[in-house]
């Protein structure tokens, strides 16, 4: 197993390589500059070629490459050219928020979406079925900013009973240590921050939450119907198994290793940032924070996010191949 | 016995997801207005800068720095008349080159210490000795726009300093000499980068060490965590994660203290008029045009703001040849239907401009020639300058919208459908914003038509007007040696009334020379919550919350 997760590991640094070259020419096809972003819209041309040449803009894309190799190689991903501030501290800002948000989602739409997908497998063509499927399929297809925004006039504006913003109510002087809102209000025994912090994540989490729960419950039905056809269901009901165990033992856990690799690459996708749902909820977290970066040719950002999302994506997929370990006993990580 | 273990882990998010919904009904019985009592939040759309507002030139950082500093002299209330500050007068010697400035006494700065006229020279010998990085525009750039250079300039092409010098005449008497009398001065002291803050802490927190390099500036500690001047409200708290700015009052302010205890300023992507009604901000700026009446209806204190920018169709005389008849450009100014544009695409308050300046900037003249709607008068005017198929380049700019100019594609359409009325043709040239429709319309030669316009920095109308006009410009192709140096007179002029009768001479002059056609004044607006009262709009965004309160 070590051996395995050892190798899975070093296998990122030619990823990495191979995407870092590819960003680096992306980038640079890229209309504009960003220039424009540091000098504003006024900026005569000569200003601009004097802060490409001091950038080292104009220099081969290759010594580019190489100077910002370099830097990557003492764990340097640069300055952000808008916010002036090391591309780490600002992504090591953002990233807990993205984490808080994509374990809750994640939790909404694992805990609703395979009992949904199970019971509309065993109740096949029943009206829980119908709503299952049919519920699911609108949830895919309504966009996020419009559900985050309906959302939000229902239980926020209209009802009152959830916040409309943040990660933390303004006035609650909270201690932050990880900046993990609602560890840091357990860790300092700050219960009206950590449930603060909760309270404040429902109403994102939800929405953020809509399509992988839409996608859960569709392949965990699929799955578990294909499951129930199988003949050791048939001989654990002949064995006179209670349902219970059979739903449990043979039934669930053979249905689940698709759903676990759907979960996983759901969660890299989430991790990697849900820009409408923290723009919406303007929820302070490294999917609206990429896509400003872009909008301000900020390049190290750029860089440094895609990078360090590939990095979560992979290790990500490592867990959900070790988890298979676990759920399906005849797999063997080598 | 790993069939219970994946069972109990689906359980548990089950249960994890209905405890977080039942966390939010356990939530839901708070009164959202409850702990906000002596906390006013206020939405805003993007993060501060920088918080040393000597750095600061975006409209977030200056907004906090307004609420945190004072300055020498400042637009009156709700206008853009320069009144006493920080100053209690301001007068020029025979000279206009020599200002004496008798100051309040009695003033503290957040750390305890005096303001007096040392304070005073003090910061300007600072702006003036900037050096290194502290010269680049990205960060002095208010003290470049206004002072031009350095007492050691670094770079060649700016010009010499405004400044000249900076003597204490006693504890509440401060004397500032200048190189050359202009229309800035002291106008543009009322700008917030020109603040006053405390000498003790500029020293220890060490202000002027600014690091990195010109692409990517590191802020000293002043300019991002200890900020001390001597208004209402006293820095408290930058939470750059959770994105707000907190604030608190100064309980030793010398003028009236601040009625709400904490100021808050957070930022929002999300709607911020869901987050208003919601109760979770108190207020917020630039209420869109298409919500600002919904609001009023609702009981939103709903506050536009007197209109500061002007929106102009610019006329290139070295363009199309006719363009240079004065018939030719009344035509045009006739031909438009100024207020059918404003009725359908200005927000509430919008006006019809008929200076080059808006009416709360004291040079404002409404005797000026007017030029109404009248297409049968055009089509005269065009058949007296013997100007017969008359085409013409229109450009407009696409991706942008601004206060002045909210629809710039309709707003052009609706200008050709009145020029085509007259009998002129129309070639419409749509550029993006930046950098090709500025560089075709301000440096270009290829222009015959075009849109644009300018948000005031301070209340002088030179800094209208004279922008525009006080120079031969590519956008405008015209040279007129006897209005550059009216001009010049006006900005050479130390008394501000008798300055302000000239610049009425000069929007007298420019709407009969008729260089472009004043279109529009955009105001924008700002909401405040149904509870809280107090606070005055301003057409230069100077809104003091320390007058706020909750009813």
């Amino acid at each position: 197993m070590l051996r395995f997760i050892v190798r899975r590991l070093l296998q990122l640094i030619p990823t990495l390589l191979g995407l870092s070259l590819l960003l680096f020419i992306w980038l640079h096809r890229l209309p504009g500059g960003p220039e424009t972003a540091l000098l504003g819209e006024r900026a005569t041309p000569e200003t601009r070629a004097a802060v490409r040449e001091a950038m080292g803009l104009d220099d081969p894309i290759f010594v580019q490459y190489g100077r910002f190799l370099k830097q990557l190689l003492t764990g340097d991903l640069g300055n952000s050219l808008s916010e002036k501030r090391p591309v780490i501290d600002l992504f090591l800002e953002r990233f807990p928020g993205t984490i808080e948000l994509t374990v809750v989602a994640m939790l909404f739409a694992i805990g609703l979406g395979i009992p949904l997908g199970y019971l509309a497998a065993k109740r096949r063509a029943s009206w829980l079925d119908h709503m299952s499927v049919g519920g699911s399929l609108v949830a895919i297809c309504i966009p996020i900013f419009f559900l985050g925004y309906l959302i939000k006039a229902v239980f926020a504006v209209k009802l009152g009973w959830f916040p409309t913003f943040g990660r933390q109510d303004t006035t609650i002087d909270a201690t932050h240590i990880t900046g993990f809102y609602v560890l840091d209000g357990i860790m300092t025994q700050e219960w009206d921050a950590a449930l603060d912090a909760l309270w404040h994540l429902v109403l994102p989490g939800l929405t953020l939450a809509s399509i992988p729960l839409a996608i859960i419950v569709r392949i965990t039905r699929a799955s578990v119907l294909e499951v129930l056809n199988e003949d050791y269901v048939r001989t654990a009901q002949a064995k006179g198994l209670t349902e219970r165990r059979i739903r449990g033992r043979h039934v669930l856990r053979n249905a689940m290793l698709p759903v676990v690799t759907v979960i996983g690459l759901l969660t890299g996708g989430l991790l990697s940032g849900a820009v409408l749902t923290e723009t919406v909820f303007s929820f302070t977290g490294i999917g609206q924070f990429a896509a400003q970066s872009i909008d301000h040719r900020d390049y190290p950002v750029m860089m440094g996010f895609i990078l360090i999302i590939a990095v979560v994506y992979v290790i990500v997929n490592l867990i959900v191949d070790i988890s298979y370990t676990f759920i399906d006993p005849r797999v063997r990580v080598r | 016995m790993r069939a219970p273990r994946l069972k109990t882990a689906i359980a548990v998010a089950a249960a994890a997801a209905l405890a977080l919904a039942a966390a939010g009904c356990a939530e839901s019985g708070r009164d959202p207005e409850a702990p906000k009592k002596d906390t006013l939040v206020f939405g805003v759309a993007g993060d501060a800068k920088v918080l040393d507002p000597s750095f600061a030139s975006d409209g977030e950082s200056l907004r906090v720095a307004r609420q945190i500093f004072e300055t020498l002299v400042q637009p009156e209330e709700g206008g853009a008349k320069i009144v006493p500050g920080l100053a209690t007068s301001f007068t020029p010697d025979s000279t206009g080159l020599v200002w004496t400035f008798k100051l309040k006494t009695g003033v503290k700065f957040h750390d305890g210490t005096d303001f007096n006229a040392e304070a005073v020279c003090f910061n300007f010998n600072r702006w003036f000795n900037y050096s290194g990085l502290l010269q680049s525009p990205d960060v002095s750039s208010y003290w470049q726009d206004i002072f031009g250079g350095f007492a050691k300039s670094e770079d060649p092409k700016l010009p010499p300093s405004l400044f000249k010098s900076c003597t204490v005449k006693g504890a509440d008497t401060a004397e500032i000499a200048i190189t050359s009398v202009t229309s800035k001065f002291p106008a543009a002291l009322a700008l917030p980068s020109f603040s006053m803050s405390s000498p003790k802490a500029l020293k220890d927190f060490e202000a002027d060490k600014i690091g990195g390099t010109a692409e990517s500036i590191t802020y000293p500690k002043y300019a991002t965590d200890s900020p001390v001047g001597t208004g209402a409200y006293k820095f408290e708290a930058w939470d750059r994660a959770n994105k707000v700015i907190k604030l608190t009052k100064f309980d030793n302010y010398h003028g009236e203290k601040a009625k709400i205890k904490n100021l808050h300023f957070k930022t929002l992507t999300g709607s911020a008029k869901q987050s208003l009604e919601a109760g979770d901000i108190d207020g917020y700026d630039l209420v869109a045009p298409a919500d600002q009446k919904a609001l009023k209806d609702a009981g939103y204190n709903l506050l536009p703001r007197p209109a500061f920018n002007i929106l102009y169709l610019a006329i290139n005389q070295s363009g199309n040849p006719a363009l240079a008849k004065p018939e030719v450009r009344q035509a045009i100014a006739h031909a438009i239907n100024k207020k059918a544009i404003i009725d359908s695409k200005y927000p509430i308050g919008s006006e019809v401009a008929i200076n080059f300046q808006p009416p709360t900037v004291p040079g404002h003249n409404p005797g000026v020639t007017k030029y109404d709607y009248d297409p049968t008068k055009a089509k005269a005017l065009l058949a007296s300058a013997g100007v017969t198929g008359l085409k013409l380049k229109f450009h407009y700019p696409t991706e942008v919208t601004r206060p002045y100019m909210p629809a710039p594609k309709d707003i052009h359409e609706m200008m050709v459908a009145d020029l085509k009325a007259v009998g002129i043709e129309v070639e419409a040239i749509p550029l993006k914003w930046n950098p090709e429709y500025l560089n075709a319309v301000q440096t270009g030669k290829n222009h015959d038509l075009h849109l644009l316009g300018w948000t005031g920095d301070y209340g002088d109308a030179y800094n209208f007007i004279g922008t525009f006009f006080d120079r031969a410009k590519d956008e405008w192709g015209f040279t007129n040696q006897a209005l550059f140096d009216q001009f010049k007179a006006a900005d050479k002029e130390p008394d501000i009334n008798k300055r302000v009768e000239l610049y009425k001479a000069l929007n007298a002059e420019l709407l009969k020379f008729l260089p472009g056609v004043p279109i529009a004044h955009g105001p924008n607006a700002l909401v405040l919550g149904k509870n809280v009262t107090g606070v005055k709009p301003s057409p230069l965004t100077n809104e003091r919350y320390a007058s706020a309160e909750f009813k």
